[in-house]
């Protein structure tokens, strides 16, 4: 909670125009450092694993699978399915701290 | 009538039946329900659609195949067509719903120019229509097998339905239809992938337990002259290609305006992003299950026909046999080779696209699997062939009639009326290209992909996230694109009778697109930054669609 009261402005001063455009850079800022963190992590798994370093990785056997093999057939889907779950809960948050999620008249979310 | 024809029809039947019925209960009398579906769709329920509309005829009937055969390199269509859903969900779907428009091209047209609308519009009706015309052969092959209708009846009664509930329903109705066309098809492909593991390996889950064979294989597939399951780069030639197509089919993925224009139906910013999950969840519950569903068809096909003669091969041999889909050499002693390509010569000749459907026979399943196989196929291509007929219809409607020809504005009726027109007109020029295909359609939708990939993908991202791309750099950027991809694509392959040349550096004409994307994002940023920057109102648009909603002066403290 003391993190959210500080992001509404600097000692609790009411917003004026320059407070207004500092929460912007600040919102934008953090999305996209979470978005390149998550893309890293996307390339990694499919480009990297999957393709880069199948071969190598495919003198590694679990369960009878090459472990490159198993990540470009398996792994890197299931990396993309808790990719996209993270950043849907992770955005909620930012939008929370910031308090731009949309919100009904009475506060629920929409 | 045959047990398995019995159950085929019970099983379309009843799914039709169920497909009418929810259009008629969301039939629409508004142009936001029509395009939008009054952008109301829960979350679970429009990424259920999103995977319904997602999943073709291609990806259910087709992809297993393809994978048996192609291998590890299988792993370009099963990464780049849901490895897509991370860069719409991270980049895409969640600013464009905040611009709450209906279409994909009145987005470029806001942020752009016009004239770039207009672009869009057509591509987008060029893109979406060769794309329906594989649903309808799709559909066409699923009754011509199972029913005994010839194509031609097929695909009409398949559009039928469609225009029923398309027509009546709009999107509203499409995307309650799709929630059960998914249903049926996800059982339809999970149930007898379940029953071929239990049967194989005594592990009823097929996407861990198809590990366990991977070695029985690898030896079987070498005997009869085919490379091994699990080697890298031999089913597409080279790491460099492999790459590439990937990455193409991940951009297009992305770029195509019928999967975009699912995420405006959400109701919120928030809502948009969680319909990206489940949606990606829906559609991995069939890509994970594909190359399991590959391997093990493959394995029970080879050892049904290892050591045997022409004459002594299993039964759906024969059945499949009379869709010449499966050839036999009957000069030869004992079947030796197995190939899926009829210009190799092997003894056996096993056509890609009959491996899904045929492998509850391969695997002697009983008939009510097969029967609902065939449902699960035809749903499958009904439910993407209507996605794509709502995105003809607004982009010919909304994108292209209302303001090119008659800007004069329209009343509300009048833009309904105009928008069922011009689906009507679609599914009429889609049931007479599906009845007599063009010889390149197959090639073109696999090439959808990279051309979207080569222009709508780096134009939606320049286009949110850098408030400098300016319409002219758009533009620049775009037909770039679409001439750099569209060319290399003449020049490699034979379509419109020019003779196909030889790849430049193994890159297959699948893969162009991740570089024709590359050509297009250069372009724009360069030509953008020797231009005027877009208008004041623009950039401040760009800003807007950043925030879900207006910032509000107290955060609730979740009391």
């Amino acid at each position: 909670m003391a993190e959210m009261a500080h992001e509404n402005g600097p000692g609790g001063s009411p917003p004026g125009p320059a407070a207004d455009t500092s929460w912007r850079q600040r919102y934008w800022k953090k999305n996209l450092r979470m978005v390149v963190v998550l893309l890293a992590i996307w390339f990694t798994v499919s480009f990297g694993f999957g393709i880069l370093l199948i071969e190598p990785l495919n003198s590694i056997e679990i369960l009878g699978f090459p472990l490159g093999l198993w990540f470009a057939q398996q792994g890197s889907i299931y990396t993309f399915v808790i990719l996209i779950l993270v950043y849907a809960l992770w955005m909620d948050r930012i939008d929370d701290e910031f308090g731009v999620a949309e919100r009904g008249g009475d506060g629920e979310r929409l | 009538m045959s047990d398995i024809q019995f159950w085929t029809f019970f099983f379309i039947i009843l799914t039709f039946a169920i497909y009418i019925f929810i259009a008629w209960r969301s039939r629409v009398k508004e142009t936001k329900e029509f395009y939008v579906a009054s952008q109301g769709v829960p979350t679970i329920a429009n990424g259920a659609a999103v995977a319904a509309d997602w999943m073709s005829a291609a990806s259910f009937i087709g992809m297993a195949g393809l994978i048996a055969f192609l291998g590890s390199d299988g792993s370009v269509y099963l990464m780049g067509w849901t490895g897509g859903y991370v860069l719409l969900a991270l980049l895409l779907a969640p600013y464009l719903r905040k611009w709450g428009k209906f279409t994909v091209p009145e987005f470029v047209g806001d942020r752009y120019a016009e004239s770039v609308r207009i672009v869009a519009a057509i591509a987008a009706i060029v893109v979406s229509f060769t794309y329906v015309v594989g649903q309808m052969s799709g559909g066409g092959i699923v009754f011509s097998r199972f029913l005994n209708l010839t194509v031609e009846w097929g695909v009409v009664l398949c559009a039928a339905v469609i225009f029923i509930y398309a027509v009546l329903g709009g999107m509203k109705g499409i995307t309650y239809t799709q929630v059960a066309q998914y249903t049926v098809l996800i059982i339809a492909y999970l149930i007898p992938a379940f029953a071929v593991a239990y049967q194989t390996t005594g592990i009823p889950i097929p996407q861990i337990s198809y590990g366990t064979i991977l070695a029985e294989l690898d030896a079987l597939s070498l005997e009869f002259g085919l490379h091994a399951f699990t080697e890298a780069f031999a089913g597409r030639g080279s790491q460099l290609d492999v790459f590439l197509v990937t990455a193409s089919l991940m951009l297009g993925t992305a770029g195509l305006p019928h999967v975009i224009i699912r995420f405006y139906t959400t109701k919120t910013v928030r809502g948009a992003r969680y319909s990206a999950f489940w949606a990606l969840l829906f559609i991995a519950l069939l890509y994970l299950t594909a190359p399991a569903v590959g391997a093990f068809t493959k394995l029970n096909l080879l050892q049904g026909v290892q050591g045997a003669s022409p004459d002594d091969l299993p039964d759906w041999v024969q059945t499949w046999g009379a869709t010449g889909l499966v050839t036999v050499n009957e000069n030869v002693d004992v079947i030796q080779t197995v190939s899926n390509n009829a210009a190799s010569g092997a003894d056996l000749i096993v056509n890609n696209d009959i491996l899904v459907l045929a492998s509850p026979e391969i695997g002697g399943l009983p008939a009510p699997i097969v029967g609902l196989m065939a449902a699960g196929g035809m749903a499958a291509a009904m439910s993407t062939a209507a996605g794509l007929l709502l995105v003809i219809s607004s982009a010919a409607s909304h994108d292209l009639y209302f303001r090119v020809m008659k800007k004069d504005g329209a009343s509300e009726r009048q833009q309904m009326l105009v928008g069922r027109i011009a689906m009507a007109v679609a599914i009429g020029a889609a049931i007479w290209a599906g009845i007599n295909p063009p010889a390149f359609v197959a090639q073109v939708v696999a090439f959808a992909f990279g051309l979207a990939a080569s222009t709508f993908f780096p134009i939606l991202i320049l286009g949110i996230f850098w408030k400098r791309a300016n319409a002219a750099g758009a533009t620049a950027g775009v037909l770039t694109g679409l001439v750099f991809s569209g060319s290399y694509m003449i020049y490699t392959l034979e379509v419109f009778g020019t003779s196909a040349n030889d790849p430049i550096m193994g890159i297959s004409p699948e893969g162009i697109g991740a570089i024709g994307a590359a050509v297009n994002f250069a372009v724009t940023i360069i030509v953008s930054l020797l231009t005027r920057p877009p208008s004041e109102r623009v950039q401040e648009m760009v800003e807007e669609i950043r925030y879900p909603a207006t910032r509000q002066e107290r955060v609730p403290s979740g009391e």
